[in-house]
C-alpha cells in the first residue's frame, strides 16, 4: 500500500501571480532577513528567534532542524503572523511572494493563511478539532476561502483525502479524528493544509511520533507534492529524516542558524560542532560487536497475554513469545506500537503476570519463589522508563531517589554515601542534582537518574523501554553511550526495547523483532541488519531515513 | 476499486445514522436503569431512617396528643405498623412506587396534596436562576476570556469574592438596598414578577460566578489547543473560531456544572425562600423537618433525588451530543 | 507570581485571625457577648459599640467574636468527619476487590442523588436540631466527595510508574503503601478538605439561620443574621457585619485552599 500509486491528479491553474520568468528571483517566494523574535518585556525578553535569515523557492523542500527549544516552530509561524501572543518581531525583510507580510492588516493575512500558506501543525491528535469531523476539518479551508464552490466541498474533501493517502476517504471523512490512526491523521491534517491548493507548505514535525513505515509515507507525500511545485518549509527536532527530503538545510541553535547548506554537504562535511554532534548522533551503519556468550539469565517461554476490552473483541497482547538473556549481552526488542514488546517488558519483570507461558530467571520462575525470595529476585531485574519523571516519587529529591533501592536492599547508612558517588560517576551526573527533584532536572539528567537508579541494587538485567525516544538527538546519543559504557564496565545485561531501529542498533548484540505479539524474526544484529530474513524486518529496515547514504547518492 | 468503494459506502451513511441512534438510546436505558437503581436505593434509605428514628412511629403520629390504649392500637393497625418489618419495607416500596407518598403527620393530609400546593412557586424560583445562571455566566466568560493579566485577575477576583458570600446574607443585603431603601422591590413574598427578582439574584450569584469561572477557563484552555491554531492557520477570522471551535469545548464542562447546580438549587431555594418569606417547598420542608414531619421530609428528598438523576440524564446525553469522544464507538482504524 | 502571594498570606492571616478569636475570644473584647441592654437597642456603629447593637442591645463586635467558635467549629468538624470517614471508605473502595467497591460506589451514589442542604434536613429531622447533629448531617453530605477522589488517587497511585519501580527495589506491598501510595494520596485529599471547608462553613452558617443550628442565645453568626431579619427596615448593621464575617473567613479559606491545591497539582504532573 504504497503512497506513491496514489499520486494525486495535476492540480489545476490556482489564480495566484504565476511564475512569470524563469530567474531565480520570479521562483523565489520567501524572503527572510535578520529575523528576531522576542518575548516579554524588560528584564523578562527572551528572544526566541536572534536575527535569521532564509529563502524558500517554489518546488523547493528548506529544512529547519534544531532541538527542543530551538526557535525553530516560532520562526516557523512568524511566517503566517502566528508567533504567539505578545511576540514581538523585527526583521529587515520578510516577504511572502513580493508582499511584506508586516504591512498587512488582520483581514488580509487571514487571506493568505490557508489559502497561500499551509500549515501543518505538529500533534496531529490535538491539531485536528475533536469535536468535529475529519471532513468539516479538511474542508474548513475550502469554504473559508470559497476556493470550490459549496456545492463541490464534499467531493473536494473526498479527493484530497484521497491524494492525501487516506483509503476510503468518504467513510473517513465522516468520522472525527479520534477513530483515526496516527498516521491517518497526520495526512489528513496534510489534506487540510493543501486543500486550498497553497504556494507554500510549511509543517513543523509532520513525523514525529508515527511508526517509522508510516513516517517514509508521509515524506515521500510531501515530497510528491514538491515535485508539483509547491515549496515546502520543513521544521524537524530529526536530521535523519528531513536529510532524506530536503534541498536545504538550516541548522537552529539556541535562536540562531549555526549552519546552512545543501542537504548532502551538511550531512557528508558538516562544519559547526554542533551540527557534527546531530549528524554524529544519527544512526549509522556500524553494529557492536558481540560479546562472549555468558550463561543464560533470564529466559521466557511462550508468553501469551490476553487483555479484555468491554464490549470488543479480546486482544491478544502478546502471543506465544520465547526469548533468552545471556549475562552481560542486549538484546534488543523492536517493534511499531502496539507490537507487545512493553507488555513483554512488563512480564519479564513480574509486574504483569503471563495467561500462559513462564519466565526463568535465575534458573527459577517468578511463581516457584516464596515471597521473600522473590522480592530479593526482583532487585536484580531493574528498570528504565520512557519518561523517567512517571518513575520516581515527586517527593523525593534526587538522592533520596538512588537512595531507595540501597535503604530497601538493607545497605548500611555508612555505606550509602559512598555507593551513590559511585553510581554518580557511572552515570555521568554531577553530585550536585542530588538536592534538587526530578522535575527540575533536565530531560538527559533525568534519563541518567533512572540509571543510577536501576543500578543501585547491582541488577543483572535492567529491562529499558524506550528510555531515549522522549529525548533530543545529541541527547539520545549521549545517554546510549552511558548505557554501553555502564555494560562494559559492570557486565549488565539489557533487554532494549524500542521502535527506533536506529536507536537499538547501536546497542544491541542480538535483535527480536515484534510484530502483533510474536516475534517474527531474531538473530544476532548482524543477522537482522545486514541479512533480514522476515519481510517484516526488512520493511522496517528500509523504513528507517539513511540520510547519509542518501547524500552520497546526490553527490 | 474506488468506485467499488464509493458504492458500498453510499447506503452506509443511514446505516450509520441508525446505529447512532440505536446507541444514544442504549445510552439513555442504560443510564435510566441505573438511576432507578440509585432511586431505589434511596427509598430503602429513607424507610430504615424512619425505623430509626427515635421513638415510634406511633408516637409521632401522635405527636402531643395523649389518647387510649384503644386509640393507640387503632392507629397501630390503620397503619399496619404491626406487621413484621420486611412487609413493612415491601408495602413501602410498592406505595412510593405509585406516588403515595402517604399523609403529612401534622397536616393531615396527602403529602402530594401539600408538596404540589408550593410546587410551583419553587418551580418558578429554579427556573428564573437556572435562566439567569445560564444567560449570566455565558456573558461573563465570554467578556473575561481576555488574555490580558489584569482582566484575569478582576474576574477570577470577583467571582471567588461571589462564591464566598453566603447566598442568604446575599438575600438580606438585596432587602436592605433594594426594597428598604430604594423601594425598587416589594419586601416580602409576593408571588408576582416583581418578587422574582431579589430571590433570583440571590440564588444565582454563586452558580454564576462558578460557572463563568468554569467557561472562562474552559474557553482559554481551549484557545490554548494545537486545534486552534490550526484552524487559524487555515485564515478563519476570530468569530468564526470561537463559534466553530471553541466554545463547544468550554461548554463540556459547564454543561456537567449546570447538571449538578440544576440539582442543588431544590436545596438552596430553601434557605432563600425563608429569607424572602416566600411560599414554597422550603417553608413546608422546614417546618416539616422542625415537626419531624417524616412523610413530608422524605417526600421532598425522593423529589428532589429523582430530578437530580434526570437532569443527569440529560446531562449525559448532552455530553454525548457535544462530545464525539465520549460515544465509546472509537477505534482506530 | 507576586500578587498570588499576597493572596495567600492575607489569607494565612485572616485565618490566624479567627483561630484566636475562636480559642481566646476574651482575648479580643472584655464586653459579654450576651449582656442585653434596654437602653442601647440597635445604636449604629460607633460610640462605644464600634460595631453597633442588635435588637437585644448586645455589642455586635463581641457577639462576632465570641461567634467565631460556633460559626467555624460545625463546618471544621464536619470536614475532618468527612475526611476521616471518606478517606477510609475511598481507600476501602479502591483495596476490598470489585464487589466491595460496587456496593461503596452505588451507596455513595445514592448519597450524591440527594442535594446537600436536604440530606442535612433528612439527618436533622431525624436526630433533632443543634450543633452535634449539624455537624455529623454536613459530614455525611461531603463525605461522598472525599470517599471518591481518595478512591480514585488511590487506584491511580497503585498504576504509577514510580510504585511499581519500589516494587522492584525488593518493598513489600504494606511498605510501598506507606512510602508510596498514602502520602501521594493525601495531598489531594487535603486540598479537597481546605476547599470544602469554605463551602461547610457557608452552609453550617445557612443552617443556623433556618434555626437548625446551634439553639439561641449562642452568638453564632448565621443565627445573627436570622435575628437581624425583622429589623432590617431600621438597621442594616446587624445583617451586614456577621455576613461579612462569614464571606471573609470563607474567602481566607478558599485562597489558601486554592494554593495548597495547585501546589499538589503542581507535585503530581
Amino acid at each position: 500500500m504504497s503512497t506513491e500509486s496514489r499520486t494525486p491528479p495535476a492540480p489545476a491553474p490556482v489564480p495566484s501571480p504565476a511564475p512569470d520568468a524563469e530567474d531565480g528571483a520570479a521562483t523565489e517566494l520567501v524572503r527572510v532577513e535578520d529575523l528576531t523574535v522576542g518575548f516579554g518585556r524588560g528584564r523578562r525578553r527572551v528572544e526566541a528567534v536572534r536575527g535569521v535569515s532564509f529563502t524558500v523557492r517554489r518546488g523547493e523542500i528548506v529544512a529547519v532542524v534544531g532541538e527542543s527549544g530551538s526557535g525553530k516552530s516560532v520562526t516557523a509561524r512568524t511566517l503566517v503572523g502566528l508567533a504567539g501572543d505578545g511576540a514581538d518581531v523585527r526583521a529587515a525583510t520578510l516577504a511572502f511572494d513580493g508582499a511584506d507580510l508586516r504591512r498587512l492588516d488582520a483581514r488580509r493575512l487571514r487571506a493568505l493563511r490557508g489559502r497561500r500558506i499551509g500549515f501543518v501543525l505538529q500533534d496531529a491528535l490535538g491539531s485536528l478539532d475533536p469535536l468535529r469531523k475529519v471532513g468539516a476539518e479538511v474542508a474548513e479551508p475550502l469554504r473559508e476561502h470559497r476556493t470550490v464552490p459549496p456545492a463541490q466541498v464534499r467531493d473536494e474533501v473526498e479527493r484530497l483525502l484521497d491524494a492525501a493517502g487516506v483509503p476510503d476517504p468518504r467513510t473517513r471523512a465522516a468520522q472525527y479524528p479520534h477513530q483515526l490512526s496516527g498516521g491517518l491523521r497526520q495526512r489528513a491534517l496534510i489534506a487540510s493544509a493543501l486543500a486550498a491548493r497553497p504556494d507554500l507548505l510549511i509543517a513543523d514535525e509532520p513525523t514525529t511520533a508515527l511508526d517509522a513505515t508510516v513516517q517514509q509515507q508521509i515524506l515521500r507525500l510531501l515530497r510528491a507534492r514538491a515535485r508539483e511545485g509547491t515549496a515546502v518549509l520543513l521544521i524537524s527536532h530529526d536530521l535523519g529524516v528531513v536529510g532524506e527530503l530536503a534541498d536545504r538545510i538550516h541548522v537552529m541553535k539556541d535562536g540562531r542558524f549555526v549552519e546552512e547548506g545543501p542537504a548532502a554537504r551538511i550531512l557528508t562535511a558538516p562544519r559547526h560542532p554542533y551540527t557534527r554532534a546531530l549528524v554524529a548522533a544519527v544512526p549509522g551503519e556500524e553494529i557492536r560487536a558481540a560479546p562472549a556468550p555468558g550463561p543464560e539469565l533470564l529466559r521466557a517461554d511462550g508468553l501469551v497475554k490476553r487483555y479484555r476490552l468491554p464490549g470488543r473483541p479480546g486482544l491478544t497482547a502478546v502471543d506465544g513469545v520465547s526469548l533468552t538473556v545471556r549475562a552481560g549481552e542486549t538484546l534488543g526488542v523492536v517493534g511499531e506500537s502496539g507490537s507487545g514488546k512493553t507488555t513483554v517488558g512488563r512480564i519479564l519483570m513480574d509486574l504483569v503476570a503471563p495467561d500462559e507461558g513462564r519466565v526463568v530467571f535465575d534458573g527459577r520462575t517468578w511463581g516457584e519463589r516464596t515471597r521473600a525470595e522473590r522480592r530479593a529476585a526482583r532487585r536484580r531485574v531493574q528498570m528504565i522508563h520512557q519518561y523517567p519523571l512517571g518513575s520516581f516519587d515527586p517527593r523525593y529529591t534526587a538522592r533520596q531517589l538512588i537512595e531507595e533501592p540501597l535503604r530497601a536492599a538493607r545497605v548500611p547508612r555508612a555505606e550509602r554515601a559512598d555507593r551513590v558517588a559511585e553510581l554518580l560517576g557511572h552515570v555521568g551526573l554531577d553530585p550536585g542534582v542530588l538536592d534538587r527533584r526530578a522535575r527540575d532536572l533536565s530531560g538527559g539528567q533525568r534519563q541518567r537518574l533512572a540509571i543510577a537508579r536501576a543500578l543501585a541494587p547491582r541488577p543483572d538485567v535492567v529491562v529499558c523501554d524506550e528510555p531515549v525516544s522522549a529525548l533530543d538527538a545529541s541527547v539520545q546519543a549521549q545517554v546510549l553511550d552511558v548505557l554501553a559504557g555502564v555494560q562494559e564496565r559492570l557486565g549488565v545485561a539489557y533487554v532494549f526495547i524500542s521502535h527506533d531501529l536506529g536507536v537499538v542498533r547501536r546497542l544491541s548484540h542480538r535483535v527480536a523483532v515484534m510484530k502483533d505479539g510474536r516475534i517474527v524474526e531474531e538473530g544476532t544484529a548482524e543477522e537482522i541488519f545486514h541479512t533480514p530474513r522476515h519481510p517484516y524486518t526488512t520493511a522496517l529496515l528500509a523504513a528507517v531515513p539513511q540520510p547519509r547514504r542518501a547524500a552520497r547518492k546526490r553527490l | 476499486m474506488a468506485g467499488l468503494l464509493t458504492e458500498a459506502s453510499a447506503p452506509g451513511t443511514t446505516a450509520r445514522e441508525r446505529t447512532r441512534r440505536s446507541r444514544l438510546l442504549r445510552l439513555v436505558l442504560a443510564r435510566a436503569a441505573g438511576s432507578v437503581a440509585v432511586l431505589w436505593g434511596a427509598v430503602t434509605v429513607a424507610f430504615l431512617l424512619i425505623q430509626l428514628m427515635p421513638g415510634s412511629t406511633v408516637d409521632v403520629l401522635l405527636a402531643r396528643s395523649s389518647v387510649t390504649p384503644r386509640v393507640r392500637a387503632e392507629i397501630t393497625a390503620q397503619y399496619h405498623l404491626d406487621d413484621p418489618l420486611f412487609i413493612q419495607y415491601l408495602s413501602y416500596l410498592g406505595r412510593i412506587a405509585r406516588g403515595d407518598f402517604g399523609d403529612s403527620y401534622v397536616l393531615r393530609q396527602p403529602v402530594w396534596d401539600a408538596v404540589g400546593a408550593q410546587l410551583p412557586d419553587t418551580l418558578a424560583l429554579i427556573a428564573a436562576t437556572l435562566l439567569v445562571t445560564a444567560a449570566g455566566s455565558v456573558v461573563l466568560a465570554v467578556l473575561g476570556a481576555n488574555r490580558r493579566r489584569w482582566v484575569q485577575s478582576l474576574f477570577a477576583g470577583v467571582e471567588s469574592l461571589v462564591v464566598a458570600l453566603p447566598p442568604f446574607w446575599l438575600g438580606l443585603l438585596l432587602l436592605t438596598v433594594f426594597s428598604f431603601t430604594l423601594h425598587w422591590f416589594p419586601t416580602v413574598g409576593a408571588s408576582g414578577l416583581g418578587g422574582l427578582v431579589l430571590p433570583t439574584l440571590a440564588l444565582a450569584a454563586a452558580p454564576t460566578a462558578v460557572v463563568a469561572q468554569v467557561l472562562r477557563e474552559g474557553l482559554l484552555r481551549a484557545l490554548d489547543e494545537p486545534f486552534v491554531t490550526t484552524a487559524r492557520a487555515r485564515g478563519i477570522g476570530e468569530l468564526a473560531l470561537r463559534v466553530r471551535h471553541v466554545l463547544r469545548h468550554a461548554l463540556l464542562p459547564a454543561t456537567t456544572l449546570m447538571g449538578w447546580i440544576a440539582g442543588s438549587l431544590i436545596g438552596g431555594s430553601v434557605i432563600i425562600e425563608i429569607v424572602f418569606s416566600r411560599q414554597g417547598v422550603g417553608r413546608l420542608v422546614l417546618s416539616a423537618v422542625q415537626d419531624k414531619d417524616m412523610p413530608v421530609v422524605i417526600a421532598v428528598v425522593l423529589l428532589a433525588a429523582t430530578v437530580f438523576v434526570v437532569v443527569n440524564i440529560v446531562v449525559d446525553v448532552l455530553q454525548w451530543l457535544i462530545d464525539p469522544r465520549t460515544r465509546g464507538t472509537g477505534r482506530p482504524a | 507570581m507576586t500578587r498570588p502571594r499576597i493572596g495567600l498570606w492575607l489569607g494565612l492571616a485572616v485565618l490566624a485571625v479567627l483561630a484566636a478569636m475562636a480559642a481566646f475570644p476574651g482575648l479580643f473584647t472584655g464586653v459579654d457577648p450576651d449582656a442585653a441592654n434596654v437602653n442601647a437597642l440597635l445604636r449604629p456603629p460607633g460610640g462605644g459599640h464600634w460595631l453597633g447593637t442588635d435588637q437585644n442591645g448586645r455589642d455586635l463586635y463581641a457577639r462576632i467574636v465570641y461567634g467565631a467558635r460556633p460559626s467555624l467549629l460545625i463546618g471544621a468538624g464536619a470536614v475532618a468527619l468527612a475526611l476521616v470517614g471518606g478517606t477510609l471508605v475511598g481507600v476501602a473502595a479502591a483495596q476490598l476487590g470489585r464487589v466491595a467497591d460496587q456496593i461503596i460506589s452505588r451507596l455513595l451514589d445514592v448519597v450524591l442523588s440527594v442535594p446537600g442542604l436536604l440530606l442535612v434536613f433528612l439527618v436533622v429531622a431525624v436526630l433533632g436540631p443543634g450543633s452535634s447533629t449539624a455537624t455529623i448531617g454536613l459530614a455525611v453530605v461531603s463525605l461522598p466527595g472525599f470517599a471518591r477522589v481518595a478512591r480514585a488517587e488511590v487506584i491511580s497511585l497503585r498504576g504509577r510508574a514510580y510504585v511499581e519501580a519500589a516494587y522492584g527495589f525488593g518493598w513489600s506491598r504494606p511498605q510501598v503503601v506507606l512510602r508510596h501510595v498514602l502520602p501521594n494520596a493525601l495531598g489531594p485529599v487535603l486540598a479537597l478538605a481546605t476547599v470544602s471547608l469554605g463551602a461547610m462553613i457557608v452552609a453550617s452558617s445557612s443552617l443556623s439561620f433556618v434555626g437548625l443550628g446551634p439553639r439561641p442565645p449562642t452568638a453564632e453568626w448565621g443565627a445573627m443574621l436570622a435575628g437581624s431579619r425583622e429589623f432590617l427596615a431600621l438597621a442594616w448593621w446587624p445583617a451586614a457585619f456577621p455576613g461579612a464575617a462569614i464571606t471573609l473567613a470563607v474567602l481566607a479559606i478558599t485562597t489558601v485552599g486554592r494554593h495548597l491545591q495547585r501546589t499538589v497539582d503542581g507535585s503530581t504532573v
